[in-house]
Parts: structure tokens; C-alpha cells; sequence
């Protein structure tokens, strides 16, 4: 178990205690249990880690998957500063919101499964783990012309100015190679 | 999708099968609780009554990770629908308001028949939250759940893929899980009229006059009732027979002695154990699981195997991609004596026989996946040498796709090996492969240009040229069907998911529709 990142655990752990107490919070606020205003407190304390807990962080090592368009709501997180890049604050903060929780059976899992994502991140925190965003890479974009300092100062070598003749327009040679070929030396035919 | 269909119909079957047993079951059981007359008394309080029946069945990875669903989705039912119930509960036991759900709620005050209740929760004053954790049914249900929680987030991809330990270790939580789900029914709280107390009061005729209940001696009894046994177990005792059995079987099967007979470190840190163990056999594309005590006394990983059946040992490749594998070839490269123990379980996994039935056979492995092309040409070999009869195949193609031939080195000298006996034999055209680097730089493409005229490749040392980038389907499959115009071809590949889908399509384009003309038929093996 040498390089587990415990805080990665924590926060799926966190994420899912988030959605369960939503739901048991839907659960008794709709059907109007007894003391059901719990389950109102419930809904709203879900939504509040849901989106603390969505963006996930970067790895130590290797590359991250982020979730599924989490960078809004990283660059939200982000501005709590040390805030939420601290794990105490998080096992703190995780531990109060599932207290109020833990007095409706309704919420009463959400409540278990924040309290282990808590102890998760008080782990994370003691080994120094800190959470870190996921920055988009910025897209490098092609150089135009970013290579050419000068431009060449001598002209490519050519063969000399005499041979370089340029077959004129419509005129026929008649005779000579017709083709493409341009001979740098010229080519007679020795006939004695 | 029709073809899919055709190749997949067992498993179709099977699923569509299972999914409506499970339909059914659930249906059969909520109409038996909405409807039957044992239950009367109990839909009183409750309104209508759910539950759901939860069978936890292993089969394979895929088959596990729907039932893992299926069961998520029915505990939140089952939780939910009790929350409902156990509110209903608490709100009749404390109306006074004399309606038949309060008369029913206090049969428990009577003292001369014991157990003869129908609300679990005894007295105006105990809380849902006091009843839950003080029942048998309650307090496992709460446990029972956060292990599912527990055991769903440490399964999460990103969890497995990366902290596997983790994974692995919490999901052994499953021992609470399944301990606490047979014992949940104990406390019998979900009731039901007596056939007695049916015969003497039955509630079509009773339920109205509940306010007369023993008054009078013409009038109705009251009513009594009985809880229902657990049934869980029913279901998860055949599957854990099974399971125990399995493990059983593995742990039998780890206290076989196996020999090492080599280990050999190749290039890139890859590591090859030659082993034999008695009573082994095997077939090419398998694979086995290992175990080193010294590193680690409870893991076990899969390995492919990559040596031929006809071989008198079997041999696994292992590459350095994790903690275990990286401390077994630190192990073995400071060449210890004796060797560490090693214990291996199998060899599991289906059996690519359909690759000797081919006339032409064109095997792809990319990357990793090339590990169990290793097993099969060689086999392929072996058999065209001994003239084997069951060897239908007079030509195989075969592309290797990777980023770079480091950790493969140990493949690159296969190929190497079977072209030279090819050479020796004549038969130089039997096995037609090409390498493709599809991680590559100006400068190696540049070296490869320099040196085009040299009789073997500049990275590989075979004589076959290596190519740069991916292969083009399109033109290796019309080359291949302009060569064999009249063979049925077989397609086998190793590799991710996105090549599969564009060889599956090729397959279909150039699969000509005249039935006697050339036919390509893919299969994607998971080796």
C-alpha cells in the first residue's frame, strides 16, 4: 500500500456521503417525517460537499482524470485558498455538517459515510497530502514563422546564367530533347 | 448491431433472462405483499409495502459490476420504501385517534399472547431511531449499507485503476456485507396474519368492526399475527457454497510445489520465470495467477501466460508496473538462492483455440496485448513443424502496435528466433509481420531513412521493416483480400476498444458478399 493518496478515497467517499444525504434529505422532507426540517438541513448540507468535493484533485504522481466538466467549479474551490487545499479543514468541516444529519434515520447513512470520509481525510492531512487543482494546459499554439530568423542571404546554387535558358513560349524545338530535361553542359552530336 | 447480436446471443440470452427473473421476483413479491389477504392487516399501516429480493451472483467481471448496480439501485428502493414504513409505523402508534392503523398498532399491549404484535415499534414513545437500532433487522441494515458504500467508492475506476491495494483490501468488506444481509430478516418484523387467526377472523369480514374486537361473543377475535423467517439466505447460499469452494480450491492448488526453472531479466526490466509444476496444463492464450509470499502473503496477480503448449515448462513475462511487480524483479535481480517461493493458481481464461481453424489468420496485438501472441505463434509454430493436423492455418499475419520496443525486447527476440527457423525450413512466407511504432521522432525517422538499404531493420534487427505510426486498415485488408480471394479469414485482436470497433468495421467492408469469395470474421479475444 506504499503510494496510496488516501485524500483520492476520501474524496469519492465524501462525493457519494454528499448524494446519499441528499437523497435520504429528499426522502423525508417529501414525505414529511417527523422532525423533517433535519432533512431540509440535510439536502442543503449534501449540495454544499457535492460541490466542494466534485473537482477532484491532481495526483502526487502520474495524470489525473478529471471529472466530467469539473473546471468551473475547480476554479470556485480554488478560491478558498488554503481553505480547502487543507485536509483538516475538510475532515473538520465534514465532521460538523454530518452532525445535524445524524438525528433523522432518514439521514442517519449519510451522516456514517461522511463521519469515515472525515477519518479518510484526517488520515490524508496527517501524511501531508494537500489538495491541489487541475489546471488546463495552456494550448500551445503553432508558431507561424516562429523558426525563420532571416532570410537567406545568398541565392541557392545554380548552374551558370548561359545554360539556364528558358524554352521560349511556342517555339518548337525542332531536334533537340523535347522533353524536360535541361542539360547543364551542351550536348552535341558528334557526327564527323 | 445484427451481427453483434449473432455472436453475442448466449450471453444476450442470458442476461435478458436474468434481468427478467429478476422482474418477475420482484412484480411476484410486491403483488403478493399488495395483494394477499395474509398481509391485510399489515397494509393497513402501511399503505402499500415493498421489498425487493437481492441476488448477489458472480460470474464474470462484467456480469459482477451489474449486479453490483442492481443491488445499489435496490437498496436505495429497500431503504427508502423502510424509511417510508417505519414513519408510518411511529405516526399510527402515536394517533389517537382510534382508527383501525392505532387498534392494530397496540395488540402489543396485550399481554396474554406474546409476539402477537404487528407494529415493530412497541410504544407512543420509541423513536424510529430507537426501534431501527435496537432491531436486528435495523442495526444490520445500517451496517450492511455502509459496507456497500465503503466498498462501491474504493471500486470506483479511478480508486481501482490506480490504488489497487485499496481496492482489493476494502472490498473484502463483502464478509460483513453478505454476514449481515442473512441475519437482517431475523427479528421477523415484517408480519402477517396467523392461518388460525385467518380461519376465525378473517379480515374481509373483521377489518370493519375493529373497534369490537373480543368485546362481545359474536363479534370478530383479534386478529394475530406471526413474522415472516428470513429468506435472504435462500438466495446467497448456493453462490458463497460456490465461492468458498473456489477459494478453497485456490488455496489447495497455492500449496502445489512449483519449480523455477529459469529467470531470466531481460531488457527494460522485464522479468521471465520459467516454472513447472506438476499436473499443469494449458492452453495458448490463458493465463495464471501468482503469489510470492516473501513480497506479499495475500495478493494475487494475473499474468498471461506466453509460452507454447507444447513446451515442457510454461513461462510468464512480467514488466515492472506497480508495487508488487516492481519488488518481485528486485527480488529476483539480486539473484537469490534459494529462489522465493512462488505459488500459482490456473490456468484461467477461454481458450483462443479458433485460431488454429483459420486457413489465414491475422493476429494484432497492441502493446500489452501482444503478451499472449507470444503463446500463440509459438504453438502456431510448433504444430506447422510437426505437420499437425489440427492446424488449418497456411498463413498468419500478424501487426505488432506500440509506442516503443523497450519493454518487448523479449518479443522482438521471438520473432527474431521464428524467422530464422522459418529461413532454415523455406517456408520464409509462412508468417508475414509488421511492427508499427507509433511513438516516434524526426530523429528516428530520420535514422530508418539513412539506413533504408540495409538488409535489416536499424531497431529491431529483423528483416521485416518497421513501420512508423498506425497501420492503415483499409489498404492491409484489401492487400489481404486481394491475396487469399477465396479463404475465410480469422481476425484476432488484443487491444483497446476504439481498434476494435474500425477492425470490426474493415472486417465488414471487405468480407465479400458472395459467400464462397474471401470472409473476414473478427473476434476480440480479452486474453
Amino acid at each position: 500500500m506504499g503510494q496510496i493518496e488516501w485524500a483520492m478515497w476520501a474524496n469519492e467517499q465524501a462525493l457519494a456521503s454528499g448524494l446519499i444525504l441528499i437523497t435520504g434529505g429528499i426522502v423525508a422532507t417529501a414525505g414529511r417525517f417527523t422532525q423533517w426540517y433535519f432533512g431540509a438541513y440535510s439536502i442543503a448540507a449534501g449540495v454544499l460537499i457535492c460541490l466542494l468535493e466534485y473537482p477532484r484533485g491532481k495526483r502526487k504522481k502520474g495524470s489525473t482524470m478529471e471529472r466530467c466538466g469539473q473546471k468551473y467549479l475547480t476554479a470556485m474551490v480554488k478560491l478558498f485558498g488554503p481553505l480547502t487545499r487543507n485536509y483538516y479543514v475538510r475532515a473538520v468541516l465534514h465532521f460538523l455538517l454530518s452532525v445535524p444529519a445524524g438525528f433523522l434515520l432518514a439521514t442517519i447513512l449519510g451522516t456514517v459515510c461522511l463521519v469515515i470520509a472525515s477519518v479518510i481525510y484526517l488520515l490524508a492531512a496527517i501524511r501531508g497530502e494537500q489538495w491541489t487543482p487541475i489546471e488546463p494546459k495552456p494550448k500551445e499554439r503553432p508558431q507561424v514563422g516562429g523558426t525563420i530568423k532571416q532570410p537567406p542571404t545568398n541565392p541557392p546554387p545554380r548552374p551558370p546564367v548561359e545554360v539556364r535558358k528558358k524554352p521560349s513560349v511556342g517555339e518548337e524545338e525542332a531536334g533537340t530533347a523535347g522533353g524536360p530535361q535541361v542539360n547543364p553542359i551542351p550536348v552535341t552530336d558528334e557526327v564527323v | 448491431m445484427g451481427n453483434w447480436l449473432a455472436s453475442h446471443w448466449l450471453s444476450v440470452l442470458f442476461l435478458v433472462s436474468w434481468l427478467g427473473l429478476n422482474m418477475f421476483l420482484f412484480v411476484y413479491a410486491f403483488l403478493n405483499y399488495e395483494q394477499s389477504d395474509k398481509y391485510y392487516y399489515t397494509r393497513q399501516i402501511l399503505g402499500f409495502c415493498n421489498r425487493s429480493l437481492r441476488k448477489p451472483l458472480d460470474h464474470n467481471l462484467l456480469f459482477h459490476k451489474l449486479v453490483a448496480y442492481m443491488i445499489c439501485i435496490f437498496t436505495a428502493i429497500h431503504v427508502i420504501a423502510h424509511l417510508f414504513n417505519f414513519e408510518r409505523y411511529s405516526r399510527s402508534q402515536q394517533a389517537m385517534d382510534g382508527s383501525l392503523a392505532f387498534v392494530l398498532s397496540n395488540l402489543s399491549r396485550h399481554e396474554k399472547e406474546k409476539d402477537s404484535w404487528l407494529n415493530p415499534i412497541h410504544s407512543p414513545n420509541t423513536t424510529v431511531m430507537h426501534a431501527t437500532f435496537t432491531s436486528v433487522a435495523g442495526l444490520t441494515g445500517v451496517i450492511a449499507t455502509t459496507a456497500l458504500v465503503l466498498m462501491v467508492t474504493s471500486a470506483m475506476e479511478f480508486i481501482r485503476r490506480n490504488y489497487f491495494e485499496l481496492f482489493w483490501y476494502t472490498h473484502h468488506l463483502f464478509i460483513v456485507y453478505i454476514i449481515c444481509l442473512g441475519i437482517h430478516g431475523l427479528g421477523g418484523i415484517v408480519r402477517r396474519q396467523t392461518e388460525e387467526s385467518m380461519d376465525e377472523s378473517h379480515p374481509h369480514n373483521c377489518s370493519k368492526s375493529f373497534l369490537e374486537w373480543d368485546k362481545y361473543e359474536w363479534s370478530c377475535r383479534r386478529p394475530h399475527f406471526v413474522g415472516h423467517p428470513p429468506e435472504s439466505w435462500k438466495w446467497i447460499l448456493a453462490p458463497i457454497a460456490v465461492y468458498i469452494f473456489e477459494r478453497t480450491l485456490r488455496f489447495y492448488r497455492s500449496r502445489q510445489k512449483v519449480v523455477i526453472t529459469k529467470a531470466v531479466m531481460h531488457p527494460s526490466k522485464v522479468l521471465e520465470l520459467q516454472m513447472c509444476k506438476r499436473g499443469f496444463s494449458m492452453e495458448v492464450g490463458q493465463y495464471i495467477f501468482v503469489n510470492c509470499p516473501s513480497i506479499s502473503f495475500l495478493e494475487w496477480h494475473p499474468f498471461t501466460l506466453t509460452s507454447a503448449p507444447e513446451e515442457e515448462f510454461f513461462s510468464i513475462h512480467i514488466r515492472a508496473a506497480g508495487d508488487w511487480t516492481e519488488n518481485l524483479i528486485r527480488t529476483f535481480e539480486q539473484r537469490p538462492s534459494p529462489m522465493p517461493r512462488i505459488a500459482v493458481d490456473g490456468p484461467f481464461g477461454t481458450v483462443s483455440e479458433d485460431v488454429f481453424q483459420y486457413e489465414v489468420a491475422v493476429l494484432i496485438g497492441a502493446g500489452i496485448g501482444v503478451t499472449p501472441f507470444a503463446s500463440i505463434l509459438k504453438s502456431i509454430w510448433y504444430k506447422f513443424q510437426r505437420a499437425d493436423h489440427k492446424l488449418k492455418t497456411q498463413k498468419i499475419y500478424f501487426y505488432w502496435i506500440c509506442r516503443e520496443t523497450g519493454a518487448f525486447a523479449w518479443f522482438n527476440n521471438l520473432l527474431n528466433s521464428l524467422e530464422q527457423e522459418m529461413e532454415e525450413l523455406g517456408k520464409m512466407d509462412f508468417l508475414n509481420y509488421r511492427l508499427f511504432l507509433t511513438d516516434w521522432d524526426s530523429d528516428i525517422a530520420g535514422h530508418a531513412a539513412l539506413n533504408f538499404d540495409k538488409a535489416t531493420d536499424v531497431l529491431t534487427g529483423l528483416k521485416q521493416k518497421t513501420s512508423f505510426g498506425r497501420p492503415m486498415w483499409d489498404n492491409e485488408f484489401s492487400r489481404i483480400a486481394a491475396a487469399h480471394p477465396k479463404s475465410v479469414v480469422g481476425v484476432f485482436l488484443c487491444g483497446p476498444r476504439t481498434l476494435a470497433k474500425s477492425l470490426r468495421k474493415c472486417c465488414q467492408r471487405y468480407s465479400s458478399l458472395d459467400p464462397r469469395k474471401v470472409q473476414f470474421y473478427f473476434n476480440k479475444e480479452t486474453f
